[in-house]
């Protein structure tokens, strides 16, 4: 028998559900019906009427080699961003779960990370990796003109790889750590009985049961660096040197804020709506089904 | 072939401890089971022969091996877990097998040697399954055969069966019994359920608080139980023990007016002891028998073979094991009798009190040596 709670008044639900309804209109549903509409129409720079432009405006970008450039930059950031970021947290978690000692201290000194806003990080970082007085700089002193981000392109979105990395991990940290810890010790334990070197015992015991973790964190993290990266990029390179640091969200916003062609910068947010949406469906749809470890 | 040898080994949790120095001997090819109730570091022992807790203070020896600072991996040790700790990613084949992939063992003859320990524990037909998808029983199986695949020196047991029913236990009992007996090989069982132990002990190790009580034969122990607290703890329904003084004459008082006549007893005059007595040594006698104890039954409980009368004897609880039949209502005035060389006496430390009586008895129950 199922039991169910049912309301008298039919507009009490409605009353209850409708700050969060509100807010979800208007930040998510309102903007995205605009940016669709924009999309389909060319919309005018100053403001002042638009026209029905149809598939035109995602043609346009199809066609356009830069914007190919942009997407295959940012999936190669968010492959390295994604994986750098998880195998730190992977690892530190490792250790932590190993030691037990001190664990409640390390959970929060790891997480720290992720409640620093990213334009915030950014400005930080942008003083450790300056060339000319950085602390990452300093190899400067031993190979002259060897680290310099604002002309290498490479090294710039190196950087933001890196940053973007740190301030995930204590966020992948907490998870892994939590996943590490819900694994029976004794399964461990029969692995140490059984002769497995701890390194063994961890990829043959604990990755295989943390698994579903794993998968979570990594569509996660992929999505956070398809979509999060812009405080870091914009603070830190601003796409630059020469467009390197470009990745579809800065496009997004250069093309639209600074270049003033909406339309375009709509349909592109259409694409990469489209892609976090599919990853999304791959969450739900995939990875749920196969966690099937108990 | 290989001994146990524990020389006061102690066990303490950064300053609390937990075992205070344990001295035995387990002999090649034994079957020793270490009983004890919850807590009282039975585990903690027996893990740290596998090599899974630090010793804190003292040795342990696997053969002529101090085992001390070696990895579990060294030690030629399996254990069998409590909750089986069974791979759950990983099939009843790749589970029992994991040890001899760990070793580098070529795959043909890593199946061949899976399927050969399958069979003697009757799961070749599961091999392709997940621990998920077997029985409580067929978990246990497979966490013995994932023991017996690598041909330890030693088995280790920790409370294998307390995750099973009633009639799987006693089924798995056997199993275990049967392989120690065609295997052969020193096997150490952690319980705190009496009857495993009993059944399945060549001897025991009866553990209290972090110190061994007693050692010795399960018949021994039932017999002849160096302390209370394994005179209490050994037997079901439990030893009657009747807190009492002996006066002058000899003479046993207890309760409230109580009098028991036992021998030995005027040399323990003034001495504050407990005389001890099991339920099924004490037989109903006619009124007016010699010696006999009055006691008034409170209440009866049935257990089809025979039946346990709850009586009150002056004051002190008394449980005796009757074959009889007939109602029995409470309130039932009755008299029992019990030979001299069924008392036992312990002083007020615990510790038994030896008397010409039960001297005789432990001649009378003692048995040819385990190993002869």
């Amino acid at each position: 028998m199922e039991r169910r709670a049912y309301y008298r008044n039919k507009g009490l639900p409605w009353l209850l559900i409708a700050p969060q309804l509100l807010l979800v209109l208007v930040f998510f549903y309102w903007p995205t019906s605009q940016a669709l509409y924009w999309a389909f129409t060319l919309e005018q720079p100053w403001g002042g009427g638009n026209s029905w432009a149809g598939w035109d405006n995602f043609l346009a970008i199809f066609h356009d080699r830069e914007y190919w450039g942009t997407v295959v930059r940012s999936a190669f950031y968010a492959c390295c961003t994604t994986a750098l970021s998880m195998f730190m947290a992977l690892t530190l978690a490792v250790f932590v779960d190993r030691s037990l000692k001190g664990t409640r201290a390390f959970q929060s000194v790891y997480v720290w990370p992720y409640a620093i806003a990213a334009p915030a990080a950014g400005v930080a970082f942008r003083f450790i990796f300056a060339p000319e007085a950085g602390l990452v700089g300093a190899i400067n002193g031993l190979w002259p003109g060897i680290w310099n981000p604002a002309i290498n392109g490479y090294q710039a979105l190196g950087m933001i790889i890196v940053c973007h990395s740190w301030l995930g991990i204590g966020y992948n940290f907490i998870f892994f750590l939590a996943a590490l810890q819900m694994i029976p010790r004794s399964i461990s334990e029969a692995g140490a009985m059984d002769g497995a070197r701890p390194v063994r015992r961890m990829l043959d015991l604990q990755l295989p049961l943390i698994a579903p973790t794993v998968f979570f964190l990594l569509i996660i993290n992929l999505i956070s660096s398809f979509t999060d990266s812009f405080g870091l990029i914009d603070t830190m390179t601003e796409g630059g040197p020469f467009g390197s640091t470009e990745v579809m969200v800065y496009k997004i916003y250069f093309d639209g804020f600074k270049g003033l062609d909406y339309s375009g910068a709509a349909a592109q947010s259409i694409i990469l709506m489209l892609l976090v949406v599919a990853l999304t469906f791959v969450q739900f749809r995939w990875v749920e089904k196969r966690v099937h470890y108990n | 072939m290989t001994t146990i040898t524990f020389k006061s080994v102690k066990k303490r949790y950064k300053k609390n401890p937990v075992v205070h120095g344990v001295d035995a001997q387990i002999e090649s090819g034994e079957f020793v089971v270490i009983l004890g109730p919850s807590g009282c570091g039975k585990s903690t022992l027996l893990r740290m022969i596998a090599g899974l807790e630090e010793i804190s203070d003292g040795e342990i020896l696997i053969g002529d091996t101090v085992v001390n600072k070696l990895e579990p991996r060294e030690r030629g040790c399996a254990m069998v877990f409590q909750n089986y700790a069974l791979y759950p990613h990983m099939s009843v084949r790749k589970n029992i097998g994991y040890a001899l992939k760990v070793a580098g063992m070529p795959k043909p003859e890593r199946e061949a040697r899976v399927l050969k320990v399958a069979q003697s524990v009757s799961l070749e037909g599961y091999l392709d399954r997940l621990p998920g998808e077997l029985s409580g029983g067929q978990r246990q199986r497979v966490a013995m055969a994932r023991a017996m695949v690598r041909e330890p020196k030693v088995f280790l047991f920790d409370e294998p069966f307390s995750n099973l029913d009633a009639k799987l236990r006693v089924a798995m009992r056997s199993e275990v019994r049967r392989l120690h007996r065609d295997l052969g090989v020193t096997s150490v069982f952690v319980t705190h359920d009496q009857t495993e132990a009993m059944t399945l002990a060549d001897r025991l190790i009866i553990m209290n608080g972090g110190r061994v009580e007693q050692i010795g034969r399960p018949s021994d122990v039932y017999h002849n139980p160096a302390s209370r607290f394994v005179a209490d703890f050994i037997g079901s329904p439990a030893m009657n023990l009747i807190e009492g003084e002996f006066d002058a004459k000899g003479v046993f008082n207890h309760g409230k007016g109580g009098q028991l006549r036992a021998e030995g007893g005027m040399a323990l005059a003034g001495r504050k002891v407990a005389l001890g007595i099991r339920p099924e040594a004490i037989r109903r006698a006619g009124a007016g028998s010699n010696g006999a104890i009055a006691a008034v039954v409170d209440y009866v409980e049935e257990l089809g073979a025979s039946r346990l009368i709850y009586a009150d004897a002056s004051g002190s609880r008394l449980i005796v094991v009757d074959t009889g039949t007939g109602p029995l209502p409470g309130g039932t005035k009755l008299h029992f009798t019990f030979a001299e060389q069924d008392v036992h006496l312990f002083a007020e430390d615990g510790r038994r009190i030896e008397t010409h009586a039960s001297a005789a008895r432990m001649a009378a129950h003692a048995e040819q040596p385990i190993n002869a």
